[in-house]
């Protein structure tokens, strides 16, 4: 058997738990670089014109990948509805006729049984044992769980930092951390270590703050290039930020395959009703019930994002107008394809961002108090 | 006087028309189809939708908006799944949440959820619900779903026959006689075919309602057979050779339409029983961005087939169209005419 050297595509920080999994069950793991817009253009290049984003960008990830040396992919995959299920099968016959030999291995069982997921990581890895594979994937959601914290502490400092770009600074050295730490122990140190660094930050805890909740579809949510880094800006103009998706949900829903009880999916679903009334793909539903969620929270406005086509989302974009209205809540959607421009995405953020400022000043009635934080 | 039940023409209309019409009218309700797609229709739903739907789906919405002020009753079916672990496409299955979201003043809605994934329990249990609306009789009901289930084999049969939808809807039509319209069914294109030039099939990939709504396909049906050409779909193929045609594939596809795409496309590339593909698709279209890629390698692969990709959307002009396949036929002609020369020596 040749030897393995195994990558996978990018989506925010999810290379630091997937390449601690991988290694800890004794594979060579080889990250593609960090996207660029270079590996937009490759991707691009080869790519259907009109795929959604994120399989493109998949795809320049594979190809600078095989460039360091990578032989296999190990991806997701789905059954539907939405195209996510079949960009493996459509990327692999790409990537054919492009002469990268790469074995493909898609982690997916037709209804969903992660002990099937379990089978195929076992599989991947040759000879280790069933102890080892528990022990990775602990390793592994213990990293997501950790980057999780972190990039909510984050998203809380960045509006009211004096200055500007320190939060960013640390925030890097502390996944910088996390990403080395070897065991579980390790990432927690890394992670209280962390807070503390933080603690040292100079705060303005006076200044006036509006809270906006972030929904859309994860991929775009979650890997800050595909979204030009709307966080940051939206930190920057003072905004508090909260995802309606993290991190573990995507692990959960995909490698877990749905396994853990997180209470978000099941709270998103509830709240969507009577708006949209079915699963309809993607996370479209929870964009719906994340919007209400926000507005019940008692946030200043909601931001949508999706890549551009992207079907759930526009079953979710046509329905927020009512969400909005009948909640309360001012809505944006923005979406995103290679063309997106960051000038042009600030303009309509600062817009958004004044608008939600200059309703809230207005609105002086008090509002339910919560806490900022996700609702796990 | 009878309750009126509105079917709006689009999407779906072109597979399930004959069941569900059958059900309504076996139930005592009059069905009331909407007019086929002209501009109106086309500039309400365009109105009505999001920029960023597709072009069938704001058609949809302008169908909607014209029975709104006709009919008693709208039937708005929610297709999840129409067989076995397979999807059709997430805003199918969002559709009925879309419109009454962004229609405000609507009739009643008779919403069906058609999720044949698993089972079709739910999909029962809806069909007695909405005839119970019509009928307190439960055989009634139960003899109405029978009739409507040999609709839709008479129709298939028509399908599989060699007619497109269109004409084998029409043929339907006249056969029962007893389906009152409001408007005249679609006039299928009488063409005098040129016969001073050999005969030329093509085959034509697409989804339904992008093919045979003359509105949304620039008439690509019509011009081609002016062409000179006549026109078969993966439409008439039947399930086993779509089945056969998918055994190419390294995974299921689980979207319907993209199979019996994809089912076609190996089916005419493996029997040569065409002279050249077009698939229709619409822009932004999700499944047919993948679908259509999958299609186009193996083209390219194979060689020997001449392929087309037509991708449409309500700016697109007829002219641009019609060049196009003018140009795709032409290039079919001298290709059988270099190929009668070697033949020949
Ligand atoms: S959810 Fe959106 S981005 Fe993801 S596969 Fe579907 S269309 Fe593409
Ligand atoms: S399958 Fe394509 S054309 Fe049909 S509704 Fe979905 S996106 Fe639109």
């Amino acid at each position: 058997m040749k030897h393995r050297r195994v990558t996978f595509p990018h989506m925010g920080h999810i290379h630091i738990a997937l390449k601690a999994m991988l290694e800890s069950i004794g594979l060579e793991v080889i990250v593609p670089p960090p996207i660029t817009k270079r590996t937009l253009s490759r991707g691009i290049q080869y790519s259907p014109e009109f795929a959604c984003l994120p399989l493109k960008i998949n795809l320049g990830n594979f190809l600078e990948a095989f460039d360091l040396g990578a032989n296999t992919i190990v991806m997701a995959g789905g059954w539907g509805p939405c195209r996510f299920g079949y960009y493996a099968q459509v990327q692999r016959e790409i990537l054919r006729d492009l002469g990268c030999n790469f074995e493909l291995i898609v982690l997916e069982a037709p209804d969903t049984k992660f002990s099937a997921i379990l089978g195929q990581v076992k599989e991947l890895a040759g000879n280790c044992s069933w102890r080892q594979i528990g022990y990775a994937v602990r390793l592994g959601w213990e990293k997501v769980k950790a980057l999780d914290a972190l990039e909510i502490r984050v998203q809380q400092l960045r509006p009211r930092e004096i200055r500007g770009g320190q939060v960013e600074a640390m925030y890097r050295e502390v996944l910088n951390d996390i990403d080395r730490a070897a065991n579980i122990k390790q990432i927690r140190a890394a992670l209280q270590e962390g807070y503390s660094r933080f603690q040292k930050l100079i705060l303005d805890m006076e200044k006036p703050v509006v809270r906006i909740g972030l929904v859309g579809e994860i991929y775009t949510v979650l890997e800050p290039f595909t979204n030009l880094h709307i966080e940051r800006h939206l930190g920057r103009l003072g905004a508090e930020v909260t995802r309606s998706i993290y991190l573990s949900q995507w692990v959960n829903d995909h490698l877990f395959a749905g396994l853990l009880r997180i209470p978000s999916t099941k709270t998103y679903w509830n709240l969507s009703v009577p708006y949209i009334n079915y699963w309809v793909g993607g996370h479209g539903r929870e964009t719906v019930g994340g919007a209400v969620y926000f507005a019940q929270q008692g946030y200043d406005g909601v931001i949508q994002i999706g890549p551009l086509t992207c079907m759930p989302e526009i079953v979710a974009q046509s329905i927020l107008p009512q969400v909005s209205l009948e909640q309360g809540i001012p809505v944006l959607t923005l979406y995103f394809d290679e063309h997106s421009g960051e000038a042009g995405l600030l303009t309509r953020l600062e817009a958004f961002v004044d608008l939600v400022r200059r309703r809230k000043k207005r609105e002086k009635k008090a509002r339910p108090k919560s806490q900022p934080v996700p609702i796990w | 006087m009878s309750r009126r039940v509105g079917i709006p023409r689009a999407l779906f209309y072109y597979y399930f028309y004959p069941q569900w019409s059958a059900f309504f009218q076996e139930l005592g309700a009059e069905v009331v189809l909407s007019a086929p797609t002209h501009k109106g229709i086309l500039e309400a739903g365009v109105r009505a939708a999001v920029d960023e739907a597709c072009l069938p789906v704001k058609v949809f919405y302008g169908h909607v908006l014209e029975l709104v002020p006709q009919v008693d009753y709208l039937f708005l079916p929610r297709l999840v799944s129409v067989e076995h672990k397979s999807y059709i496409c997430p805003k199918f299955m969002g559709l009925p949440d879309m419109i009454k979201s962004n229609i405000r003043v609507l009739p009643p809605i008779l919403d069906l959820c058609m999720d044949l994934s698993h089972n079709d329990r739910q999909y029962r249990r809806d069909l007695y619900r909405i005839g119970k609306i019509f009928t307190r009789n439960p055989w009634k009901i139960r003899q109405a779903e029978r009739k409507s289930q040999q609709r839709l084999k008479e129709y298939q049969q028509l399908l599989h026959q060699g007619h497109l939808p269109v004409e084998a809807l029409r043929l339907m039509d006249e056969s029962i006689g007893r389906a009152k319209r409001l408007y005249e069914t679609d006039k299928d294109a009488a063409v005098t075919v040129k016969d001073d030039q050999p005969g030329l099939t093509i085959g034509l990939l697409g989804h339904g309602y992008t093919l045979y709504d003359e509105f949304v396909s620039r008439q690509v049906i019509r011009k081609l057979r002016e062409l000179g050409a006549s026109v078969i779909s993966q439409d008439i193929l039947n399930e086993t050779t779509i089945e056969e045609g998918n055994r190419h594939l390294p995974k299921r596809m689980f979207w319907t339409l993209g199979r019996r795409i994809l089912g076609g496309a190996f089916h005419f590339f493996e029997t040569g029983s065409v002279d050249g593909i077009i698939h229709l698709a619409c822009f932004g279209c999700g499944p047919d961005s993948l679908v259509a890629e999958l299609v186009e390698i193996e083209a390219h692969r194979r060689k020997d087939l001449p392929f087309m990709m037509l991708t449409v959307d309500e700016h697109t002009g007829e002219a641009g169209i019609v060049t196009r396949l003018e140009a795709f036929v032409d290039m079919i002609r001298r290709r059988q005419k270099y190929r009668r020369q070697l033949l020949l020596g």
